[in-house]
């Protein structure tokens, strides 16, 4: 028995604040082992397609009284709000720095050895809010050639948007737990070269975390392609 | 007979005491995160501590005593002994997730016994507030393949892991650490079936009345250690379930799922409901017939009240009344002349047959169903007649009369003119796992012996023994 969604988190919105305490047994907070420095070397999908290397913004702090609230309105207008110069188009370069309203962030280029993006520990581990947050993560994907009728398929701990190019794909309004393949895009075209992956992500009380991959049109996972932040 | 059941509502035993028919549980059903054990009663345990207690599993009441607090217990029958399993803390619920799960035993769970006395309380898991797993919401299989002893736990926080005990000491397994076997769930079971091991969990959030999104899904796997699968061959390590029951009858957000095994072939499931919306939006605790559908379990549904054909799974011939067949108007197929105008033709009423049929007993028989007023049948709950687990029992009447369906002492069917209430007019019906069900008179006079309505010819019913294995035990209700 678990009450998640009635947790009252009245943080005032875009503010500093002291991180959340979970425990007195947190003396010591770190990122690891749930995630490690990117690294320019090679890097594929993992054997099930999904993409572990991302640039992640630090979490910005929201007020969310339950997760209940994430309808698409809701979510729309949340990932319309203006938080940061480009932040549609942008693709940040690790510890790129930017401010979001008293809140001074940071872009952490990172990889994740487990197929989910685990941004609870991201959070935590840095000392950030860990509730009532939003984020923001982008990724390069570069496809050796055009792949027509892919689908984005993404599952997340929170209402999420993802785009891809620019263009809006997946939308996970409502109160969810990270599912795999839970939503999946209509059918895209994957660039040969560069695409752009980018999500925003906002959770109340939660372990907020997400995973994505892409799927063929026989809906196999992508695997031939190289995962960097640049 | 392993009876364990998980259920739950909220910690408040109201002194409501509530009427409702044909769904809900009679009685004080409200408690919060039980665990139901059957020994002659039914024992249901909730978070906090205490519980509820019922002889029949339809009415319940207080009176079952847990110490301890802490949050969803589990209770299993080992032997001789009962072996309860809990949380002592409350989840995230004050935003802490350092848990702990004990295990103690009791000789009893009658509170009057003199049996009755817990052992001390001894640590078989925990989790240290950080790391990925909240050490509450536990849950016992015993294997019945090799007898060992398994504890699943965790919430939403995490992981779900599976532990082994010792089942002779009921502590942790010397050596034994613990396996992730699924994420994003709450409120696990683990249950063994045909050379599956089902692992059901609780998807959604709790405790927001009408608004809460709890819903019950489940994985499998071959071994006890998983992986655990879905339909689609999804891991629950990566959010992988198939729903089992989500909200449906005026019951939003069922969660906690208990299996309930009475005979085979006739399973039910427990769980509660977060919001009745027939009882002030309350949780509540709820019991449903259980199916298994491919190799699936599925949440049935209880019988809803109405009118319907009583169809034979035998030969699929519709239970009647022995009166002779009455023709109704609309001519033969011959000599018909197409030019005349199309027009509907009523269907034969009562108030058509009704005086042609005799006004003492009638017989019952079968044929094939022709929707006339002697085939059809009310279906309604009988208030005050007590029940058995998941329902109470009904009356079955031929529709917009008093004549009632009852068994005789000579285990054979017949239909009384008027319902009296008599133990022989009351009929249990539950839903088997496949989705038939089974009719049973609560009592055939002047025997103890517990028969149900079987086809002993395509067009002759009795009472017998129930076979589970037999179409001939088992009928349908078919609305037309």
């Amino acid at each position: 028995m678990i009450m998640v969604a009635l947790k009252v988190h009245a943080q005032s919105a875009i503010s500093g604040g002291k991180p959340d305490k979970i425990t007195d047994n947190d003396s010591v907070r770190t990122i690891a082992p749930f995630f490690t420095p990117a690294t320019t070397s090679k890097k594929h999908p993992d054997a099930d397609g999904f993409i572990q290397r991302w640039m992640l913004l630090e979490p910005i702090n929201k007020s969310i009284r339950s997760n209940l609230v994430f309808t698409n309105n809701y979510l729309k207008a949340q990932f319309d709000t203006a938080y940061f110069p480009n932040q549609f188009t942008v693709v940040p370069k690790d510890k790129d720095k930017l401010n979001v309203g008293q809140q001074e962030l940071t872009w952490h280029a990172l990889e994740s050895p487990t197929y989910n993006v685990k941004l609870f520990r991201f959070a935590y581990g840095l000392k950030k809010h860990t509730y009532s947050v939003l984020f923001w993560a982008v990724t390069v994907v570069n496809s050796p050639r055009e792949m027509k009728n892919v689908r984005l398929a993404v599952g997340s701990n929170g209402g999420s948007t993802w785009w891809l190019n620019g263009q809006q794909a997946v939308v996970m309004d409502g109160d969810r737990r990270m599912v795999m393949d839970d939503c999946v895009s209509t059918r895209l075209t994957l660039n040969k070269g560069k695409n752009i992956i980018r999500g925003a992500l906002i959770n109340g009380p939660g372990l907020s975390d997400f995973c994505v991959r892409l799927l063929d049109e026989n809906g196999v996972p992508v695997k031939d392609l190289t995962i960097s932040l640049q | 007979m392993k009876l364990i059941v998980k259920v739950i509502s909220t910690i408040t035993l109201s002194s409501i005491l509530l009427t409702r028919q044909g769904i809900a549980q009679i009685g004080k059903p409200f408690i919060h995160d039980p665990s139901t054990e059957c020994d002659g009663k039914y024992y249901t345990f909730g978070t906090g501590g205490g519980g509820l207690i019922s002889d029949d599993g339809w009415t319940w009441n207080g009176g079952a005593v847990r110490p301890g607090g802490g949050a969803a217990p589990d209770i299993l029958k080992i032997g001789d002994r009962y072996l309860v399993v809990y949380g002592a803390t409350g989840g995230g619920l004050a935003g802490g997730h350092n848990g702990k799960i004990l295990t103690m035993w009791n000789k009893t769970l009658d509170p009057k016994s003199p049996d009755f006395k817990y052992s001390e309380a001894v640590v078989v898991a925990s989790s240290d507030g950080i790391e990925d797993n909240d050490s509450i919401d536990p849950s016992l299989l015993l294997d019945p393949t090799d007898g060992k002893l398994w504890l699943t736990y965790g919430t939403y926080w995490g992981y779900i892991r599976l532990v082994e005990l010792d089942p002779k000491t009921g502590k942790r397994a010397e050596g034994n650490k613990p396996l992730n076997i699924a994420i994003d769930c709450e409120a696990t079971d683990l249950i063994y079936r045909d050379g599956w091991y089902y692992l059901l969990g609780t998807h959604g959030t709790c405790c927001d009345g009408p608004n809460s999104t709890y819903n019950i899904i489940v994985g499998r796997s071959k071994k006890v250690s998983g992986p655990y699968l879905d339909n689609i061959g999804r891991e629950m390590l990566k959010g992988g379930g198939k729903l089992v029951v989500a909200a449906r009858d005026r019951l939003i957000g069922p969660g906690h799922f208990g299996r309930i095994i009475l005979e085979t072939g006739v399973e039910k499931m427990s769980c509660h409901y977060e919001a009745d919306l027939d009882q002030s939006a309350r949780s509540v605790l709820g019991i449903r017939p259980l199916l298994w559908k491919n190799g699936w379990p599925v949440a049935g549904d209880n019988f809803k009240e109405g009118t319907y054909e009583i169809e034979s799974e035998r030969r699929g011939y519709a239970l009647q009344i022995a009166v002779d067949f009455t023709r109704m108007p609309g001519g033969m197929r011959f000599n018909r002349n197409n030019d005349e105008p199309i027009k509907p033709v009523p269907s034969q009423e009562l108030a058509d047959v009704v005086k042609t049929w005799p006004a003492g007993n009638i017989g019952v028989n079968l044929s094939d169903y022709m929707f006339r007023p002697h085939q059809k049948w009310t279906i309604s709950p009988v208030a005050g007649s007590g029940g058995y687990l998941g329902g109470t029992y009904y009356k079955i009447v031929i529709a917009g009369t008093d004549r009632a369906l009852a068994a005789t002492a000579e285990a054979e069917l017949i239909t009384v003119p008027s319902f009296t209430g008599t133990p022989e007019q009351l009929w249990r019906i539950d839903q088997l796992t496949d989705g038939t069900y089974r009719i049973m008179p609560k009592e055939v006079p002047n025997s103890a012996t517990h028969l149900a309505l079987v086809s002993s010819g395509d067009s002759t019913p009795t009472l017998a023994k129930f076979d589970v294995n037999s179409d001939n035990s088992k009928w349908n209700f078919r609305v037309h």
